[in-house]
């Protein structure tokens, strides 16, 4: 097996022994992005300069006896939407170009802390409004399992990186199924954590109540690694958890028998493709042949979640990306008046669908709607959470596909936007209750694009959820890389 | 027609905490321009706020101080609109669940004293600063416009009364004593020139013993308690001239100039501007558990409308209780350990708000290095009381004991100030004096009896001053008449 290929839990084994060194992985994971960037362009910045000497420093501490865990010395990727003190940071717009932060986000600086490499910033939808990487002002990421296609979204480039092997893990935010559905699109696991548990300073917020950062990874015991670094109370953040943490390390090896796996009954049918149900009704049987009771679960409410937050959402993105007037940073439209000047800069700084976005948010907010838009968003989003609490009364943990579809074409939904938001049916209950929710790759269909399965939990439930998805991981023994014509370094 | 003017008034607080209200930099009047600010009060992206726990005991301190009831939970909103020193585009503040609600202050004009109701008291953080410059700094005109995001962030509280108020000196009254609340808690600097106190009004009129509300005007700008009361004056009599003329008036926001003494519409209808509140997703609802809230009302000093209350209580008129009650706290100190220490609570209020007062004015000391203790108020009380000095002498006493020469009794005998109290020395000056002026006691003689004046006058300058001029009077009519 190739250097890129390795996960963070092997990479750390060989470095350990002294049979490789941190840079280098680096340099593997280096040379693999300047063989695929050209087609997948998964990456807005790579810091080659920055992440060679942080990997000269870690081989430096490993050498002297410090060892910072098991990141030390993993080159992995952030998403462009996570503040790096001195790095280009853009969430994809052009509002935000050439944008240097003057500090780093928590889990920037957690990263550097655990010892890991930064390698670069990777590419997303433009404020992490998108399914399919293509809102990116700075051009579409494509899926290295078929370069046609979309690597999913918003995390697209972060998919993209860990699938083909330019970063050994990456981090993604998940507002409504960022990280679970690219994932899925490329066939590596994507979690995002319990809402609260990942300090959200210096994330470019898109939906406050929404986002969350979480990893992207090639295997389960990876995203448990990262997500233990990353996660745990940050002061800057008042909406962060301060109470006691799960252990998603834990129950890894601890198999499934005797739990109970709710199979969630809305999430399939019309829309789903039939190799996803096939993939995922498959995945199931293997669960219950291995000792998990399961059932069907109905949860009535997840037909409205969509609508709900279509509207959660924009509201908030309407409110967070007022900020971006063109007074303080970013790009400054011309204009004589103070108005006119914020009012070019927005028009020119902002893509489509942001656009769009923060004009239905403004709307839903507006007096005289607010109660029929917000308003009555907020209350389905609350009834969602008792939906939520009514089934993990009797189940331990929800299964579904994560996305309804593979991979999709690239430019295929662009101009229909209905069609665009669908691509999140699966993934947006967990973002409207808080939850956790991990896809995890479990087989190809017929084009050879891979299928991923959710396992969702409650509340700070990660470590039963990580269980199941280490066993899906294991009883999947889904193996296959992608093949991408690789282009000489 | 008769009318009746309705007034409510918003009054913003700047708090002295140390730091914003939702990151650590300072809070720092006149510092130079952007120094104090950081990714979170810059609105940079990625940051979050966090809020300032002292400022919210603050808040509920003013709240309890206003007779408000504190509410268990509270919720932050955000208020949307674009300006260019409004960092995020919107300013986190307080919409339907303030922090307190429903209070009072009892305001006291002309001797009529009326309940001037709360609505509520709510949390919310500054702007940055505009300065517009070019073209007499007007906005319309201005050619650039500078930005200083010092103030951005700091924690305001916003107490906002019911449409109580009838009259601008009521008005003006109702501002001053909420200062004068702020100002005893320490909440803030309560400096209106530095706009740490501000104020705008709702200014509406209606024919006396109507029931509904009229038209309802706010009127910002004002930066003294003298201009508010002006601007509420001015623009009531302008409302009654309008209708009077048979004219309508409009909802509106208008601004008051000082200079020519008028206000003038801004031209932003009330009511146009939609701030889309909506909870503010990066903050917990606060939520002020019974037990600290009673940790804060405990910690609440004395306020001025209980401490004049006391005052009177202890047998100061009302004016003398009003003037002293607003004193410097230190002065106050020496008030109370001088009534400790036995003096009269009459005659030590006296020298405080009096003489010592002044000596603060014209010396500009700070009244915290005001060198003098209740106990020697009390002893200069005492002095007078027992004659040892004279009340004119006794000035001179406070003003040696002042400038650190000693206790009264002991400045007293320095100055050579202590009055005669021997008879016979008072005798033998007398002597003197009449030996030295026989044409006035001829002058008495012949009927004219102010002559003694003229003779008083003379004992007491060879006396220096120390004899007691009653006694010398007495004595003089006494001789002239034997
Ligand atoms: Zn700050």
């Amino acid at each position: 097996m190739t250097l890129h290929e390795l996960t963070i839990a092997e990479a750390g084994e060989r470095l350990r022994a002294r049979e490789v060194s941190s840079s280098d992985l680096l340099e593997a994971a280096l040379d693999r992005a300047s063989r695929t960037e050209a087609q997948l362009h998964a990456y807005l910045t790579i810091d080659r300069e920055g992440a060679r000497e942080a990997a000269r420093k870690a081989d430096a501490d490993l050498a002297d006896g410090i060892d910072h865990g098991p990141l030390h010395g993993v080159p992995v990727a952030l998403k462009d939407n996570m503040c790096t003190r001195g790095v280009e940071t853009t969430a994809s717009s052009q509002i935000l170009a050439g944008y240097i932060p003057p500090y780093d986000a928590t889990v920037t600086r957690k990263l550097k802390e655990a010892g890991a490499v930064i390698v670069g910033k990777t590419n997303l939808d433009e404020f992490a409004m998108g399914s399919s990487t293509e809102n990116s002002a700075y051009g579409t990421s494509y899926n290295p399992w078929d370069i046609g296609r979309v690597p999913g979204g918003s995390s697209g480039g972060s998919a993209a990186a860990v699938a083909i092997g330019s970063a050994f893990a990456a981090l993604g935010s998940d507002t409504g199924g960022s990280i679970r559905q690219p994932a899925s699109l490329t066939g590596v696991v994507g979690m995002k954590p319990t809402y609260g548990t990942v300090s959200r300073y210096g994330l470019i917020a898109f939906a406050s109540s929404l986002d969350q950062i979480g990893p992207l990874s090639r295997s389960v015991q990876d995203a448990a690694l990262m997500l233990e670094a990353i996660w745990g109370h940050d002061p800057l953040d008042a909406t962060s958890y301060s109470g006691s943490y799960p252990n998603p390390s834990a129950a890894l090896d601890d198999g499934v028998s005797g739990l109970k796996v709710g199979v969630v009954k809305e999430l399939a049918g019309e829309g789903y493709e039939p190799a996803v149900e096939t993939a995922v009704s498959a995945m199931v049987d293997k669960l219950s042949d291995a000792g998990a009771a399961v059932v069907e679960v109905s949860l009535p409410t997840f037909d409205i979640a969509l609508s709900a937050y279509y509207l959660i959402a924009p509201a908030e993105a309407s409110a967070n990306l007022a900020r971006f007037d063109g007074v303080r940073y970013g790009h400054r439209g011309e204009g004589a008046t103070t108005e006119k000047l914020m009012a070019r800069t927005r028009a020119e700084g902002f893509g489509p669908e942001v656009t769009r976005r923060v004009l239905l948010g403004t709307y839903a907010l507006s007096a005289g709607y607010y109660d029929a838009f917000y308003g009555q968003a907020q209350k389905v989003r609350s009834a969602i959470q008792e939906d939520f609490s009514r089934a993990y009364g009797s189940v331990d943990v929800l299964v579904s596909p994560t996305s309804p579809t593979v991979a999709f074409e690239a430019g295929a939904r662009v101009d229909d936007p209905l069609a665009m938001y669908l691509s999140d049916i699966c993934t947006i209950p967990s973002n409207l209750a808080g939850h956790p929710a991990i896809s995890i790759p479990i087989g190809l269909d017929e084009q050879i694009l891979p299928i991923g399965f959710q396992v969702m939990a409650p509340a700070l439930g990660e470590t039963v959820m990580f269980q199941v998805a280490a066993t899906v991981e294991s009883l999947a023994g889904f193996t296959e890389r992608p093949v991408l014509e690789e282009l000489a370094s | 027609m008769t009318w009746e003017s309705v007034i409510g008034i918003e009054v913003h607080i700047e708090l002295s905490t140390s730091s914003k209200m939702f990151c650590g930099c300072a809070v720092e009047f006149g510092a130079e321009p952007n120094t104090n600010i950081c990714p979170v009060c810059l609105g940079l992206p990625g940051a979050l706020p966090v809020p300032n726990r002292k400022a919210i005991e603050w808040i509920m301190a003013i709240g309890l101080a206003l007779n408000c009831e504190v509410s268990e939970r509270s919720v932050f909103h955000r208020k949307n609109y674009f300006y260019a020193d409004l960092p995020k585009g919107y300013q986190i503040s307080q919409f339907d669940i303030p922090v307190c609600h429903d209070g009072y202050l009892d305001v006291t004009v002309d001797g009529e004293t009326r309940r001037i109701e709360i609505e509520r008291a709510h949390m919310e953080e500054d702007t940055g600063k505009s300065t517009h410059v070019g073209d007499g700094g007007r906005i319309h005109a201005a050619e650039s416009t500078l930005l200083d995001f010092n103030r951005s962030g700091v924690p305001l509280v916003e107490v906002v009364s019911r449409p109580d108020i009838r009259s601008a000196a009521e008005a003006r009254a109702y501002a001053q004593d909420l200062r004068a609340v702020v100002a005893e808690l320490g909440a803030s600097d309560v400096r209106l020139e530095e706009g740490s106190v501000r104020f705008d009004a709702n200014v509406s009129i209606r024919p006396e013993g109507a029931e509904g509300l009229g038209t309802k005007v706010e009127v910002k700008n004002m930066n003294s308690f003298r201009s508010l009361e002006r601007a509420v004056e001015y623009e009531i009599e302008r409302q009654i001239s309008v209708v009077e003329a048979g004219g309508e008036l409009t909802q509106e926001t208008r601004h008051w100039d000082e200079e020519a003494g008028v206000t003038h519409s801004m031209r932003i209808k009330e009511g146009s501007s939609d701030y889309r509140y909506f909870t503010e997703p990066d903050l917990a609802p606060m939520v002020m558990s019974a037990s600290w809230v009673d940790e804060v009302r405990v910690g609440l000093p004395e306020l001025p409308a209980e401490r004049k209350a006391r005052y009177s209580n202890e047998g100061l008129d009302s004016d003398l209780a009003g003037v002293l009650s607003s004193s410097p706290v230190e002065v106050r100190d020496i008030f109370e350990a001088a009534t400790a220490a036995g003096a009269d609570h009459r005659r030590a209020a006296n020298w405080l708000v009096g003489e010592v007062t002044a000596w603060l004015r014209r010396t500009e000391t700070d009244p915290a290095k005001l060198p003098l203790g209740g106990e020697q108020l009390a002893e200069l009380v005492e002095i007078v009381d027992e004659g040892v000095v004279s009340s004119s002498a006794a000035k001179v006493v406070l003003e040696g004991v002042l400038q650190g020469e000693g206790s009264p009794r002991e400045v007293a005998e320095a100055r050579d100030l202590v009055q005669i109290s021997d008879m016979s020395a008072i005798e033998e000056i007398v002597a003197k004096v009449l030996a030295d002026n026989p044409e006035a006691v001829d002058s008495y003689a012949a009927g004219e009896e102010k002559v003694v004046g003229f003779l008083v006058g003379q004992v007491m300058t060879a006396s220096r001053g120390k004899a007691d001029p009653k006694l010398v009077s007495e004595l003089l009519r006494k001789k002239l008449s034997s």
